[in-house]
């Protein structure tokens, strides 16, 4: 007889321990209650948020290719596939092995699909660097990540990092991945034809990371927890072995279908790749290559261990396909059959200890979460801004954002990560998109991570439509045409009903936003259970998207050029403080509403962007967004450190559209890019804003080694291009320094 | 000419070599599986950046074990051309074919960034198309690059003017504050007393290609061409 305690304690609810008796007939070995704990969780079976997954668009101008693990789009003849996943809760507990166990993780889900991974993103969330945990968090996700990505040779080009109070006790670790194969040779994860083998390659399987997905992904921290045994541990050179062995596998023309063992280990693989082929495997797991002796069958089948496949492979073509992982040093071994009865059968040293039908197991129950609107949001939304105190000194103002961690130069963390290998990234980190060309063709990629969670929190449907919004308008600031969207929602407690609300509401605003925009978003993760003692994150839908740059040689980089440019704010005019980074900084206050989104508009003024860039006419060209106008046109100037340039600015033309100064400089209304052009093709760019029906500004021109700003007579901003710098530039290495 | 880039577990920038020989100098090229015991008509030979084995010991420590080593030796004892980038360099100080140590870098970060580097002697086979004294632009990318040697190593490289390459500023100037991992005299790249081995930790084959940010890495490359050729 089982008891709730044993059921309970591996994450499954009373009424799902029934749904098991009921499909089995009788009472579950501990294998099979192992198997359904892990393939019921949230993190696999995504019970609590199917329902709301359904409203996001899978279609758009690209054919998209949605598969088992991943999904992507066809460019001409190639497949690019990308998935973004999260490691929260491992690296919250170990960062160095969390980190480079999620950069593991999402390798194997492209590779698995036959395509070669060729970069690397992440989006990462921390509380206060006053803290000192949260420093000692900040050093470990970084190093986790450079010690797998630069090992495994698969370039980090970018992403964000963004501090803040909600995320103490709980950091986020979102790790994205962009592969690409010949769109006619991608593979399955499935089990196909009866008699077919099943091979297991790869690493050993441990006792590592046994129940981190059910017990560790789906549960909020309670203080004093000791979790460490469920985070697995990495090893980056077998990955690397692996992928090269698994890529020539595949080009064998041998492999029916192949899946990694990530969350859920050898249950996952074993009943998704049967249940999507409808068909059955059997195995016997005394043949699976062991680190740990005296395992019990529920503790193999439960294992995260990392850097393992499961491939179903062609009768007879075995030994080829062993041959190649052999070579690579890796175990290769057959340990069972595909069957025709549709049914997933464990044996241990030949007695069944598992016997349950492949979709019992991945028919995850879908539950319809109760929602409501927190009571504190309507309160927190209003915002006067005439009550503000109003800076004295600009430069000051300035000056302290360029030195938040949130908005300052990640350079600290970048260079810590090969960005350069495989020598495909034209836009190297620290611009708002990487770009990484695809050799053999004129083109290349454009990838950004965008997510502004203090937005969601004010305002979930339009701090997601802004997430997306961003992440399109980055990607058009380098030249690229927006494309796919992959999405990791990362949320609290799904089982109450305020953070629900928050959960479908974003997802409501990323669905409406991708059909309006016409982007499809093509795979995703869901993290729930991210919560400390202290409450849960913020919202934190973090949108990681992709565009196609026609013509590498029309691409277009953040920083001010050349001297005596006109800058341009291409645009919306309108403004707004409310979630700011200003307001956070300078009043401590998170308040207000999220500035207003005009859908059109933004597309009007990315459709203007892209097409004066891609007729050559800018020189840069840079999004407002964190910080708002000052720190755009600062970073403008201070991007590039060899070849740092000034500004002289004039606000007055904003003057009708604000209440004060603060307002013009540093709101966070979308729908706003600024670029600089030679004197010579103003008239041919203001023609493209006119006929998209852009508002087009002169603000000033590109001049000297200062940034200064007038307001009619009267300085507001003077400051040292070398000051400027020196302030966004050091504020990471100040803080790690204490 | 011929080259050849040694593949070992855990390569992997042995593509990127690859690629610049291929389709930017189109010259023929082969990758050479680290179990092979033979090397057989080869011009230069290219011992590529990567982790070799993981590198989870010491870097390079355990590729100098490879069965491919014994006959690179040879071929290096007979003279000829080798190259060895970041872990390729690694892997020829482990092997005894050039001197000196590799530290992790003062730091201890890994640095993935463009730097400079002054070319000190350009009367070798692998600077032969560099002006005196050229600075070129080149990007660093290792843990352990910080280059150790004892005094009278140091002395005996310098009178024999084997230190090819050593990390400046933008204009050339040879300090600490451009110094990016803590080297013993700046030093980024060495060559044998004979001269026909080449170890450096910048990547020249990252910067072959204007599109990537600098082409400079590529004179080192067509130098090697142009020796050969010469011959």
């Amino acid at each position: 007889m089982i008891k709730p305690e044993i059921y309970r304690s591996l994450g499954l609810s009373d009424q799902e321990y029934q749904k098991i008796l009921k499909i089995l007939g009788r009472e579950p070995t501990s294998t099979e209650l192992a198997m359904f704990s892990v393939e019921w969780s949230e993190h696999c079976g995504y019970p609590r948020s199917r329902n709301w997954l359904k409203l996001l668009p899978k279609k758009g101008k690209y054919q998209s290719l949605i598969g088992e693990d991943s999904g992507g789009i066809i460019v001409d003849d190639l497949a690019i596939i990308f998935k973004m996943e999260s490691h929260n809760h491992p690296s919250q507990i170990e960062p160095k092995q969390g980190a480079a166990t999620g950069v593991g993780g999402i390798i194997r889900d492209i590779f698995t699909a036959g395509a070669r991974p060729i970069a690397s993103l992440n989006s990462l969330r921390f509380g206060p660097l006053s803290e000192p945990y949260n420093r000692y968090l900040l050093g470990g996700v970084v190093d986790g990540i450079q010690f797998y990505g630069n090992c495994i040779g698969i370039p980090t080009v970018g992403g964000e990092i963004y501090f803040d109070e909600s995320y103490s006790g709980n950091c986020l670790v979102n790790a994205m991945c962009i592969g690409v194969a010949n769109k006619d040779k991608l593979a399955r994860a499935v089990a196909l034809g009866a008699g077919n083998s099943i091979l297991y390659v790869g690493s050993s399987t441990g006792r590592d990371g046994i129940g981190g997905c059910s017990v560790l992904a789906s549960h909020e921290f309670k203080k004093g927890e000791e979790k460490r045994p469920t985070v697995q541990i990495g090893d980056p050179f077998m990955e690397k072995c692996l992928v090269e062995a698994t890529l020539e596998a595949l080009a064998t023309g041998y492999i029916v279908g192949i899946k990694d063992m990530g969350a859920a280990g050898l249950t996952c693989s074993v009943s998704e790749m049967a249940s999507a082929g409808n068909c059955g495997v059997e195995i016997e797991l005394q043949l699976v290559p062991r680190a740990d002796a005296n395992m019990e069958p529920w503790e193999v089948m439960m294992s995260e261990s990392q850097e393992r496949m499961l491939i179903c492979a062609r009768k007879g073509k075995e030994k080829e396909i062993q041959e190649i992982f052999l070579k690579w040093d890796l175990h290769a071994v057959v340990i069972g059959k595909v069957t025709d009865n549709g049914m997933v059968c464990v044996k241990d040293k030949g007695k069944i200890v598992a016997e349950v039908s492949a979709h019992s197991l991945t028919e995850a129950p879908v539950y319809d979460m109760p929602y409501e609107k927190p009571d504190y949001l309507d309160e927190l939304n209003k915002l006067d801004v005439t009550k503000l105190y109003e800076p004295k000194d600009y430069n000051e103002v300035l000056l302290k954002l360029l030195n938040c961690p949130t908005i300052c130069n990640k350079a600290w963390v970048y260079e810590q990560y090969d960005h350069m290998v495989q020598t495909n990234t034209i836009i190297l980190p620290g611009m708002s998109a990487a770009v990484i060309r695809l050799k053999g063709t004129n083109k290349a990629i454009a990838a950004t991570t965008d997510c502004n969670s203090r937005f969601c929190y004010l305002n979930p449907y339009r701090g997601a439509q802004m997430a997306v919004a961003e992440a399109a308008r980055n990607l058009v600031c380098s030249g690229a045409e927006p494309a796919a969207v992959t999405d990791c929602l990362n949320f609290g407690n799904p089982e109450k009903p305020d953070r629900f609300w928050y959960f479908k509401n974003c997802v409501e605003g990323i669905a409406d936003t991708c059909k309006f925009f016409n982007i499809p978003v093509i795979s995703g993760n869901v993290s729930f259970y991210n919560e400390s003692p202290k409450g849960a994150i913020y919202p934190t839908p973090t949108i990681g998207m992709i565009g196609i740059i026609e013509d590498t040689g029309k691409i277009c980089r953040q920083h001010f050029k050349k001297e005596s440019d006109v800058i341009i704010l291409l645009g919306s005019l309108k403004q707004g403080l409310g979630g700011s980074e200003y307001l956070k900084e300078i009043h401590g206050l998170t308040r207000g509403d999220v500035p207003d989104l005009d859908l059109q508009l933004e597309q009007s003024v990315q459709a203007a962007v892209l097409q004066a860039i891609r007729k050559g006419l800018v020189n840069s060209a840079h999004d407002c967004s964190e910080g708002g106008l000052a720190v755009t046109i600062a970073e403008a100037c201070i991007t590039e450190e060899n070849q740092m340039l000034g500004a002289v600015i004039k606000l007055d033309v904003l003057e009708n559209f604000c209440l004060r100064m603060d307002e013009i400089l540093f709101a966070e209304a979308p729908s706003r890019i600024v670029v600089s052009v030679n004197k010579d093709n103003l008239s041919a760019l203001c023609e493209i804003a006119k006929k998209h029906s852009v508002g087009c500004q002169i603000l000033g021109e590109v001049k000297g080694d200062r940034l200064i700003a007038r307001y009619k007579e009267k300085t507001i901003i003077d400051l040292s291009l070398v000051k400027l710098s020196d302030s966004w530039r050091k504020a990471i290495p100040q803080r790690l320094a204490k | 000419m011929k080259f050849g880039v040694v593949v070992f577990p855990g390569s992997n920038c042995e593509e990127d070599c690859f690629y610049v020989i291929k389709e930017i100098l189109a010259q023929p090229a082969e990758r050479i599986w680290h179990k092979q015991t033979a090397l057989d008509n080869f011009d230069c030979i290219v011992l590529p950046g990567g982790f070799s084995y993981g590198d989870y010991l010491r870097t390079g420590a355990i590729a100098r074990f490879s069965p491919i080593m014994k006959p690179l030796v040879d071929f290096a004892h007979k003279g000829g051309i080798v190259i060895g980038i970041c872990n390729g360099f690694q892997i020829l100080l482990e092997s005894g074919l050039l001197p000196g140590a590799m530290l992790r870098n003062k730091e201890l970060h890994f640095i993935c960034k463009y730097v400079h580097i002054k070319t000190e002697n350009i009367n070798t086979l692998f600077t032969n198309l560099c002006s005196s004294s050229q600075v070129l632009k080149i990007p660093i990318a290792h843990n352990e690059g910080n280059y150790y040697i004892d005094e009278q190593g140091l002395k005996s490289l310098e009178k024999n003017r084997q230190i090819v390459f050593r990390y400046c500023s933008p204009k050339g100037e040879i300090n600490k504050e451009f110094n990016p991992n803590g080297a013993i005299a700046n030093i980024a790249g060495i060559v044998n007393k004979e001269g026909n081995i080449l170890g450096m930790m910048p990547h020249p084959e990252r910067s072959s290609e204007i599109e990537l940010g600098s082409e400079d890495g590529r004179l080192i490359f067509k130098s090697i061409l142009k020796w050969t050729e010469s011959k």
